[in-house]
């Protein structure tokens, strides 16, 4: 059947030119960075060949970081300067943190989220994860020879909003673009479905250092829909090691610990969790700084029984998700095991009793969720190869809503709602002439305002004076593809667009980012000075190049006059791109966005029509 | 600001091409909402302009709620009887049948009874229950609305409907609480 050629929107007009583009596992024990080569998904290991960089953070006192083995070594020997599973600590506030008592950090009595005090100055959990996020790319950009183009940064798909915009601005400290925040199971599910050519039911059970998700989705014809999502973002490996280390004290009766030997003790209880994978047995034998000895061992009976409470934690949600998504066990065609934590015995023998069949291995559950993130990288930036195409559809793991009279929530945007989506509410003043009204939204799935988190207060103004109830303020939740929400807010009677007040609760303000990007530069403002106009630069061009691909698919939806004005708005922009006026440069690249939004709506439609057109066709030939 | 033509403002069953009724091919359905969404998805223009990157998440957010909303049974009939014209009245009409009622206080006791006793069992069986009766009974809405057009009839089984996935709601809630 001979068929019309058609450009997919995005495919790139030199096909030829590749683009380099990550994934990035930001874990809370270890972290990962893989690439696309030669069409294989690779992770890249540092200069010694080691693919894992251990998520720890090191800070000195002349100011100078150091991150993954050499400072995990450094934990026991300065765990107040050492910052391991930082990512427990991304959009957190104090009480938020589990055992943060047997913390040997500082933490800075503050609001929202939570800060360290280290020997090189106050941390946000956010710089420090940047740290890690720099490190990656550093390794990446002097293994595949250049400057990135964008990146997949993978988060659990339990990440609440503060979590998940925490670690957006993380990659944005670290200067990267990008491309996508991925929810780590459905990273796995591209690099499992695509490698076995999977489609039905599948469940991704993905037990991390720190965190817990379990995904439904389907995989069918080239699409991966999340049908439901749940987890725990508090639970992972390193409870289970806490488990280990607090039997450790009650059977040794030890003394109050320093900090170093609870730490060391804490390294020991891993060491002990990780060769039980292999053993039925391990022996923990440590000398501590106060010269007491412990001399145990641990069985796999005693290990199963102490942590019997974390395993049931992981299968509440499991079972939730799988209601939510309609289905029963019986649905499910296999269960991908992704996370280090899935290695042990005990939940692998959990899961496979709770679906009745054997869980699937076949991937390393380390490296899964970070080979799936590079493989969407290269999609997303545009590096496809025919036939290299499918569609991911997830969901927003936690209900969106507002605060209303008594401290109740009305949600808005349910849980497993497929992303992006948009909901809107309607508002009335309750007094006479009320011209402000302060909105709460909040996160979760209980009823009372307490029980959820808060992710934001709006404060809206500049309502005109009404009677009572009279004035209709609809407030809009738009959640991107990134599972990010932003809101907006109207006035309907008067049609005037209130303004609205971002206030994240648990988040940084942009003017924090932008103190933060400042001081990693102060060393070298001109430097600043030239990174940022080179990157105007840079977007100008792909803007340019965006621009004439279009123009060259689709010049009959405009007429000639609308093509006069485009073509003068790219020569503008041309005119100044190699300048070195980073406003006129801005302006000329407004003025082209401006010039050709009609001519993008007009290409949306029709490739809508289209893909219609060709489905009408496929039903008839069937 | 950005005009769309007809697509864009068209009504959920236009957008797909499908016809306006309450019966519906499930998989004609989902194979026109891949097709679309693999056009408009963000995923699709992550490279391309800030307009084109707005416009798409604009479309995906309307596709999605449109595939959403006649995905489901008891959404696709709310919405159908207001596009026809026929406001189903979920908010200022209460009134059920006695029979009905007494049925589902009855299926209500026998929630309360299991989550008192933590009877996980005895809930699934109360769920599957009401889903096979609910099945049954979006058969008969389709028959109503399609084929005997009987909307007032439609609109009172609407009714009855969410009431009854409310139950369901309860139900998982109380597995929830059970299981936990």
């Amino acid at each position: 059947m001979a068929l019309l050629q058609i450009a997919e929107p995005g495919e790139s007009a030199a096909p030829h030119e590749h683009r380099l583009a990550v994934g990035i596992d930001l874990g809370t024990t270890n972290s990962l960075v893989a690439t696309v080569r030669s069409g294989m998904s690779v992770v890249l290991n540092d200069v010694q060949g080691r693919p894992l960089l251990p998520s720890v953070v090191t800070y000195a006192a002349d100011g100078s970081v150091e991150v993954g083995y050499g400072a995990e070594a450094k934990q026991s020997i300065d765990p107040k300067n050492t910052i391991v599973s930082v990512k427990r600590f991304m959009g957190r506030g104090r009480h938020d943190i589990a055992h943060i008592e047997t913390l040997p950090y500082d933490f800075l009595d503050a609001e929202g989220m939570v800060k360290l005090k280290t020997i090189a100055g106050i941390k946000s959990p956010v710089e420090v994860s940047a740290e890690i996020l720099k490190t990656l790319r550093n390794r990446a950009e002097a293994s595949l020879g250049g400057e990135l183009t964008g990146a997949v940064i993978t988060v659990p798909a339990y990440f609440d909003d503060a979590q998940r915009q925490a670690t957006k601005d993380a990659a944005r400290l670290a200067g990267l673009n990008v491309l996508r925040l991925l929810n780590e199971p459905t990273a796995a599910a591209i690099a499992y479905g695509l490698d076995n050519s999977a489609e039905g039911i599948y469940a991704v059970f993905d037990l991390g250092g720190g965190t817990f998700d379990i995904s439904i989705l389907r995989l069918s014809k080239g699409v991966f829909e999340v049908m439901a999502t749940g987890g725990d973002s508090a639970l992972g490996g390193d409870d289970f090691d806490h488990r280990i280390f607090c039997w450790i004290i009650e059977q040794s009766k030890l003394a109050p610990l320093s900090l170093q030997d609870a730490r060391l003790l804490q390294m020991r209880a891993r060491e002990a969790k990780e060769q039980l994978s292999q053993h039925g047995q391990v022996p923990i034998t440590v000398k501590l700084g106060s010269g007491e000895y412990v001399d145990l061992t641990l069985t796999t009976e005693i290990f199963t029984d102490i942590t019997r409470t974390l395993v049931q934690k992981t299968l509440v949600p499991t079972k939730k998700a799988l209601r939510d998504a309609g289905l029963t066990v019986a649905d499910v065609r296999g269960i991908v095991m992704v996370g280090g934590s899935t290695r042990m015995p005990q939940i692998q023998h959990a899961v496979a009793e709770l679906f009745k069949q054997e869980p699937l291995n076949n991937l390393d559950p380390e490296k899964v969720v970070a080979l799936g993130a590079a493989i969407q990288a290269n999609l997303l930036a545009g590096n496809r190869a025919a036939g290299d195409d499918w569609l991911l559809l997830d969901v927003i793991p936690l209900s969106l809503g507002l605060e209303t009279m008594g401290g109740l929530v009305e949600k808005v945007v349910p849980r497993n709602s497929t992303i992006p989506i948009a909901r809107a509410q309607e508002f009335t003043t309750f007094k006479d002439g009320q011209t402000a009204m302060a909105i709460q939204v909040v996160q979760g799935e209980r009823e009372l305002v307490s029980d959820c988190r808060s992710l934001a207060r709006f404060e809206l103004r500049g309502i005109p004076p009404m009677v009572a109830g009279a004035a209709r303020i609809r407030v809009t939740f738009q959640v991107d593809a990134d599972g990010l929400l932003s809101v907006t807010a109207r006035e309907q009677t008067s049609g005037r667009e209130a303004r609205v007040e971002v206030k994240p609760s648990y988040g940084l303000s942009d003017d924090e980012i932008a103190g933060m990007l400042k001081d990693s530069f102060s060393h070298a403002s001109d430097d600043a000075f030239r990174r940022a106009l080179k990157e105007a630069q840079v977007e100008a061009q792909r803007l340019i190049e965006a621009t004439q691909s279009a123009l060259h698919e689709d010049a009959s939806l405009l007429s000639t006059l609308e093509r006069a004005h485009i073509d003068g708005a790219i020569a503008k922009l041309q005119a100044v791109i190699m300048g070195d006026d980073r406003r006129a440069i801005d302006e000329a690249m407004r003025d082209l966005s401006a010039a050709t939004n009609e001519f993008a709506a007009r290409r949306m439609n029709q490739s809508v029509k289209r893909a219609l057109a060709g489905r009408k066709i496929d039903q008839l030939s069937l | 600001m950005t005009t769309f033509d007809l697509n864009f403002a068209a009504d959920h069953f236009t957008l797909f091409g499908l016809p306006r009724a309450q019966s519906l091919d499930l998989e004609s359905l989902e194979n026109c909402f891949r097709a679309v969404q693999a056009q408009v998805h963000p995923d699709k223009h992550a490279h391309a302009t800030d307009a084109d990157r707005r416009l798409a998440m604009q479309w995906a957010t309307r596709v999605n709620e449109a595939f959403q909303t006649l995905k489901s049974p008891g959404k696709r009939a709310r919405y159908l009887l207001n596009l026809l014209g026929h406001d189903p009245q979920i908010e200022s009409n209460t009134a059920m049948p006695m029979e009905f009622l007494m049925s589902q206080m009855e299926l209500r006791e026998a929630v309360m009874e299991a989550r008192a006793a933590a009877n996980e069992e005895a809930l699934d069986a109360v769920r599957v229950r009401l889903l096979n009766e609910i099945k049954v009974e979006y058969q008969h809405l389709a028959e109503l609305m399609d084929v005997a057009k009987d909307f007032t009839a439609a609109a009172n089984l609407v009714r009855q409907l969410m009431f009854q996935e409310k139950l369901l709601n309860e139900i998982d809630d109380a597995l929830e609480a059970v299981t936990a």
